[in-house]
């Protein structure tokens, strides 16, 4: 779906920023980063008592550039655009939205595509692996270079909502709500068993060079494309793709008496989208965000009892999850939603009704921007 | 969806009633919470916390709106399986008994999960219901009970004397039980005395067979 730039309710043309910082990063690794820089957007203002910023986490594929347009003749605008802006669910008007590319990113954070300041040459590889508290640790970085000493949500949906989670445990006092969208405290072996086909699909690129591709000029493109669809296959509902796709062809011939090789709909889309997202992202990138993806944990430090670990907790939350999504199914939220409860933690849950599968949580689908809009007004209304 | 839960005759006394039965800050959960209402002022003149389930989209709305804790759990699909044992000081449950499919389940678990219970429901052992049915031959509707048989989310109605009935069977112990008129003075006498034949709602306040604590 392509939008035409209207900046009747968009933020309309926005530009990222960059900072630098040199106090070490300390990492779940035992490793640190001595010094890195971030990238991050934002939009509509911060008020006097600093009390009306929203920190929104974005997910696997994603970057900073959540809402408006870098360019008037930009086709898409940022991944959440529907969602962020004046007279929309996080509205601008009212709140300081914040979104910045996680740290291990490839879209101007540091990450393994920079340059290792001590040899000179790309990270690639040899870049700390990271855990979802690293990014969270980063993202309060970004917050305290930033003057804020506390959001009024931070706001996540999947990877995105492990890492809102997170903030919940990690930095109690810094947030007054947490928000918590097609996400689960940790993944089911399926999902796993996903990520690992697509980490293997880059793996087994021969452009990959252990890691090292960017020193070899080439980049693992064949084998990102075939992780992205095995990955955008799984975001969407069987129901969703029989819509979309159905049997229906993009060329070739069933008709007897001759031969003439057949491509689906569907395959083309994949190969496309798959095309796309090998362009714009690193491989790299793809593989550490994914192990921490699957080596999230919410409640492993807390003797693996989601209850004890949200015990912690200072903030409200906000739950949704959607029908038909099968990689974070509604189960999965309500498993959330029972330890907040038992942990005694103020929380609501709507689970919306959705055919879009796992990528419902970027669309505007009934019911979904009211919920989300309802509780953020009632958030700007206590402050 | 296919039922809707919500409080119809909810009203300002309902919640006055049930507000003198809870302690100060006691830990509520409301079956059917409908818009939020009797949670929201529950919380402010009792300060007590709680959560609400409810499976009507606006009525979800309203109550994330009004700031309360509200879960969008259909208790017909998922039961109450996941809510720990003794972990509410009381479970609430107004005008929503009728529409469950399997009410005796329902009381059951809500008595497991709370201290203590209270249900309100509509008597359909009120006089006017009966006449209605014996006079015109046809499922009643009036303002109590204002939809048709073929579109009312109630599927189990009973009366005050079936209730009892089944809270005896269930072993389940009526502590206090309140009994509500059309209203004025003279039916009010008939409602005390002969509550199956002239009472609209009946409230109870319950406690499970298996509650552990005492009665205050």
């Amino acid at each position: 779906m392509t939008e035409t730039f209207s900046s009747e309710n968009s933020v309309g043309i926005v530009s990222s920023s960059t900072l630098h910082f040199d106090q070490p990063l300390e990492l779940d690794c035992g490793q640190q980063l001595e010094n890195y820089q971030l990238v991050y957007e934002s939009y509509g203002e911060l008020n006097k008592d600093r009390s009306n910023a929203v920190l929104i986490c974005h997910a696997l594929s994603s970057n900073h550039h959540a809402a408006g347009y870098h360019d008037p003749q930009d086709r898409k605008p940022g991944w959440w655009d529907q969602f962020i802006g004046p007279g929309k669910p996080i509205d601008t008007r009212h709140f300081h939205v914040v979104c910045m590319n996680n740290i291990g990113g490839c879209s101007g954070s540091t990450g393994p595509a920079s340059i290792h300041p001590a040899t000179g040459k790309p990270y690639g590889p040899d870049f700390p692996p990271l855990r979802i508290r690293d990014w969270v640790r980063a993202q309060a970085r970004l917050g305290e270079r930033l003057g804020i000493q506390r959001w009024a949500a931070v706001i996540g949906g999947s990877l995105g909502g492990m890492q809102a989670m997170r903030w919940s445990l990690e930095l109690p006092e810094q947030l007054r709500h947490c928000i918590i969208i097609a996400s689960a405290m940790r993944l089911s072996a399926q999902n796993i068993a996903f990520n690992e086909i697509a980490r293997q699909a880059i793996i087994a690129d021969p452009d990959f060079h252990e890691g090292r591709y960017q020193e070899h000029g080439v980049h693992p493109r064949k084998g990102l494309t075939i992780a992205r669809m095995i990955g955008h296959t799984t975001y969407l509902s069987d129901l969703a793709m029989g819509r979309k796709f159905g049997r229906e062809l993009l060329s070739g011939s069933f008709d007897r008496g001759l031969y003439q090789e057949v491509v689906f709909q569907v395959e083309s889309y994949l190969r496309h989208q798959g095309a796309v997202f090998a362009d714009g992202f690193d491989a790299n990138t793809y593989l550490l965000a994914l192990r921490a993806l699957d080596y999230f944990d919410l409640a492993r430090e807390y003797g693996n009892d989601p209850v004890a670990a949200f015990s912690h907790a200072q903030c409200q939350f906000m739950v949704i999850s959607f029908t038909s999504d099968w990689r974070f199914s509604p189960r999965r939220s309500q498993e959330i939603v029972q330890a907040l409860i038992d942990a005694r933690k103020p929380v609501s849950y709507a689970a919306i009704e959705a055919e879009q599968g796992h990528d419902a949580f970027l669309l505007p689908i009934p019911r979904y921007p009211q919920v989300l809009g309802a509780y953020m007004n009632r958030i700007h209304r206590e402050s | 969806m296919s039922i809707v839960t919500r409080r119809e005759t909810a009203n300002l006394f309902d919640h006055r009633q049930l507000e003198a039965w809870l302690r100060p800050g006691a830990r509520v959960l409301d079956l059917g919470c409908g818009d939020g209402s009797l949670l929201f002022h529950l919380q402010q003149r009792r300060n007590i916390s709680g959560y609400g389930l409810e499976i009507a989209p606006e009525n979800i709305t309203a109550c994330i709106d009004k700031g309360i804790n509200v879960i969008e759990q259909d208790i017909d699909d998922r039961g109450l399986a996941s809510f720990a044992t003794n972990s509410f000081d009381c479970v609430l449950m107004t005008q929503t008994l009728q529409v469950m499919r399997y009410p005796e389940k329902v009381l059951q678990e809500m008595l497991r999960i709370g201290t203590e219970g209270i249900v309100t429901f509509p008597n359909f052992g009120y006089l006017g219901t009966r006449l209605s049915l014996l006079l015109k031959g046809r499922m009643p509707v009036s303002r109590h009970l204002p939809e048709s048989w073929y579109d009312t989310r109630n599927i189990h109605f009973c009366t005050i004397n079936d209730f009892e009935a089944l809270c005896r069977g269930l072993r389940i112990r009526i502590l206090d039980r309140i009994f509500h008129g059309p209203g004025f003075l003279t039916h009010r006498l008939l409602t005390r005395s002969w509550p199956n034949l002239f009472a609209t709602t009946a409230i109870y306040r319950l406690r499970g067979p298996h509650s552990r604590r005492h009665k205050p």
